[in-house]
């Protein structure tokens, strides 16, 4: 078997003195889609705050393609992972500004990656629209090609479509399934959603209270979970 | 009289731009600083610094003499009565008003999008130059207010700069020296040439692209 | 017998005009008797020693000294200090001085002189007396030019100034409403009128900055036998300068104390006042109580070595001299019709 691209062991991040993400081993497989679900409030995102390098963990040990990460991470290791978030956090720039803005960090010429990307994520030509007077579910789009122009080895998803209609949901959904079938791109997304979990990913994990209580194969996760309360998670019975 | 009038007004310019600059520099990246990774006991130098922002000038004209006087500690610079004491003075006097409202305005940028920006690979340099991109609205009216708040400024630099005619005497000092002999005309005339630089800069400030958001 | 009386009276009076006094010599030093306008600056300067150093021989502690009084003089200590003096900037030379000096016009009128003759920029400070020798006092100025004799004794005394000379003088008047309402017009004494402006309780409005207007002010006030106290009986200190206060006047309707060449320079833009004591010019002024004289005094390098004090020495030397003496009894003559300022240094 390969080498995990993401390991973590015992990993506890623990705010104020308490532990919001105690996950006692998670391995995240190279070119895979990883849902993690769970109700609001599980850790999920500390979980992917992780992922990026934005925080270090309290205690515990994080490797990256074999890496393992310092508490103060080399730049060049952090770049090879970026998150889009719920909200698109776009700057009050023009649409190209936005989307180079991930090249022109790293000194790297955008040459045709701006066009190329936009045209990808069916907003070809609003290279000059001011981002923010866009639409949300446009603004999510340029958000999402915003990292998807760098060329991510792991691209993070933490809640990309909670806010957005069923086109703009649909859509995104397909440009992220693309970047992982065409580009082999490893990605961890975050959800609420199960249904979502279940068309987009390869496994799922559950997340209750930062703990990892369940991680299997998509199929597995709703057919037949181990922990009952993957069971009643699956079938969309939990309350959150 | 405008031949006597212009060294006055370039020295006002001159004073007041320099320290602006020299706030600029040292204010905004601490101001911008301070609102992205507060310092322990932060609480406290914010109560420094919003007392800063109303310091009267001057108390800060004394504090100024006394440091650069020649039986003060630092009067082996030789800048008293020069318009490096001035621009000392006003430095002192904009820094405050600068970091204090840079931080504001830093502050009132979306903590999300910092998060964003750093998880696009930017380093602490790149995020605080994106955050204060972000907030250059507020920013520039930082800078704007301090300038406002020097060239219009007497206390200091009459006491640290002498008004000495020729070498150290700008606006606010000529409009008190015309006034103390009865030349009311040409300190009003004075006056104005100080109120259309009020005005100019506000005039930037109101025009500068990203105002309305 | 008469004639021999008239001669001998002749040569006393002769003899007292060099105001020598008595001195006798005492074990490694003298004896001095004070005579009339006797300083201890003056005793000091004539047995080449110091003001401090009659002080601690004598046990004084200001700088009072009355006729007949008998001092000890020590031996005598060289009056110019010879200490390495390293001026901190050689080509400025800052001269502390008045507002009157500045403002009249005086010092724009012979400085250029100054500076051309010695290649050397002078910074006018222009402030009030008291403010100008605090400047000098912290060793901030290099020479001070002021107008407040018992001020510039202690400024010397103290240590801070040495080299003291007098330059000029002008006097003061007192002006005040058109319709001098406390009717102190013509009189002849300041300390009259002034008595009588406090007796009808008009308004009077004192710098009340230190300067040498104020403490001749107070000065006055305390020979009438008065100490008012502002906000009360009319009378103000504002805390301003010479214009300031004349302005203020104008507006309110105030009497004040105004040196006679500040209220020349101002009195076209002061339309509600009147010149009401002090005469129509400096030689016509009644009351001597109004005389206002001018030193010029080095800030001390012993204290302060990083002043000018070779320049400070020249420019002493250079505004007592008989051709700057003569510029500036001319000054003002063709605008005003009389002088601002009258020489009394003469040449050493």
């Amino acid at each position: 078997m390969n080498r995990p691209f993401y390991r973590l062991a015992n990993v506890k991040q623990i705010y104020n003195g308490r532990a919001v993400l105690d996950v006692e081993n998670l391995a995240v497989e190279r070119g895979e889609i990883l849902a993690i679900v769970g109700p609001s409030g599980a850790g999920k995102s500390t979980l992917l705050r992780l992922l990026n390098f934005l925080e270090t963990p309290t205690e515990g040990e994080i490797v990256f393609d074999g890496t393992p990460i310092p508490r103060d991470p080399p730049l060049d290791l952090i770049r090879r992972a970026t998150t889009v978030f719920q909200r698109p956090m776009l700057l009050n720039r023009s649409v190209r500004d936005n989307v180079s803005f991930g090249l022109s960090l790293r000194n790297i010429a955008p040459d045709g990656r701006v066009a190329d990307v936009l045209n990808r994520v069916g907003l070809a030509g609003m290279e000059t629209a001011a981002a923010r007077e866009l639409s949300g579910g446009e603004m999510q789009r340029v958000a999402l090609a915003r990292a998807l122009v760098i060329r991510p080895d792991a691209l993070l998803l933490d809640e990309p479509t909670a806010n957005l209609d069923p086109y703009n949901v649909g859509l995104i959904e397909s440009i992220v399934r693309e970047q992982n079938e065409s580009q082999g791109t490893t990605i961890v997304m975050v959800t609420h959603n199960v249904f979502q979990a279940r068309r987009l990913a390869h496994r799922v994990g559950l997340l209750l209270n930062g703990n990892l209580i369940e991680l299997s194969p998509t199929a597995e996760f709703f057919d037949s979970p181990r922990d009952p309360r993957a069971a009643v998670f699956a079938r969309g019975e939990m309350a959150y | 009289m405008f031949g006597d009038l212009l060294p006055i007004i370039l020295l006002s310019l001159y004073v007041s731009g320099a320290a602006l600059i020299i706030a600029a520099i040292i204010g905004v990246p601490l101001g911008a600083g301070m609102a992205l990774k507060p310092l322990p006991g932060q609480r406290l130098v914010d109560l420094i610094i919003y007392t800063g922002m109303g310091l009267p000038p001057v108390v800060v004209g004394l504090a100024v003499y006394l440091l650069l006087s020649r039986s003060g500690p630092i009067g082996f610079l030789n800048w008293l009565f020069t318009p490096s004491a001035m621009i000392t003075a006003q430095v002192i006097i904009a820094l405050p008003l600068v970091i204090g409202l840079t931080s504001s305005a830093v502050q009132a940028v979306d903590p999300a999008l910092r998060l964003q920006v750093r998880a696009l690979g930017a380093t602490p340099a790149q995020v605080m130059r994106t955050v204060l991109w972000e907030a250059k609205a507020g920013v520039t009216a930082a800078i704007v207010a301090a300038f406002g708040g020097i060239i219009s400024e007497v206390g200091a630099v009459m006491l640290v700069g002498g008004n000495i005619e020729g070498s150290t005497r700008v606006l606010t000092t000529a409009i008190v020296l015309e006034t103390r002999q009865g030349n009311f005309g040409l300190a009003l005339a004075l006056g104005v040439v100080l109120l259309t630089f009020a005005f100019a800069s506000n005039f930037v400030l109101l025009r500068l692209p990203g105002r309305r958001s | 017998m008469k004639r021999t009386i008239l001669v001998f009276l002749a040569l006393a009076l002769l003899f007292s005009t060099f105001a020598i006094g008595s001195v006798a010599a005492q074990d490694g030093g003298t004896t001095y008797t004070v005579q009339a306008g006797d300083s201890l600056y003056r005793i000091a300067a004539k047995f080449n020693t110091t003001v401090s150093a009659i002080q601690s021989a004598n046990g004084l502690t200001g700088s009072a000294i009355r006729i007949g009084q008998v001092l000890k003089i020590p031996a005598s200590a060289p009056a110019t200090p010879t200490v390495p003096n390293t001026p901190a900037d050689p080509s400025t030379l800052i001269l502390a001085t008045t507002t009157s000096t500045a403002d009249s016009g005086l010092l724009a009128a012979i400085l250029p002189y100054f500076e051309a003759r010695e290649n050397i920029k002078i910074k006018v400070i222009a402030v009030g007396t008291g403010q100008a020798l605090a400047i000098g006092a912290k060793g901030d100025a290099d020479v001070v030019l002021v107008h407040a004799r018992s001020q510039e004794d202690k400024f010397v005394a103290d240590g801070n100034g040495i080299d003291r000379r007098d330059v000029m003088y002008n006097d003061f008047v007192i002006v005040g409403p058109l319709n001098d309402p406390a009717g102190i017009g013509g009189l002849s004494s300041a300390k009259d009128a002034f008595a009588k402006i406090a007796a009808a309780g008009s308004p009077f409005a004192s710098r009340g900055d230190n300067s040498g207007t104020n403490t001749k002010e107070t000065s006055l006030w305390t020979a009438a036998g008065l100490k008012p106290k502002s906000g009360a009986n009319g009378y103000v200190a504002l805390g301003q300068g010479m214009g300031e206060t004349l302005l203020y006047s104008n507006e309110t309707g105030s009497y004040t104390l105004a040196d006679r060449g500040t209220w020349l320079a101002l009195s076209a833009k002061l339309p509600n006042l009147t010149l009401l004591v002090g005469g129509a010019s400096v030689k016509k002024n009644p009351d001597p109580a109004l005389f206002n004289p001018y030193g010029v005094i080095a800030v001390n390098p012993v204290k302060f070595p990083k002043v000018n004090y070779p320049k400070a020495k020249l420019f002493i030397e250079w505004i007592t001299s008989l051709s700057i003496q003569r510029r500036i009894y001319e000054f003002g003559r063709s605008l005003y019709g009389e002088s601002l300022f009258y020489p009394v240094a003469k040449t050493p």
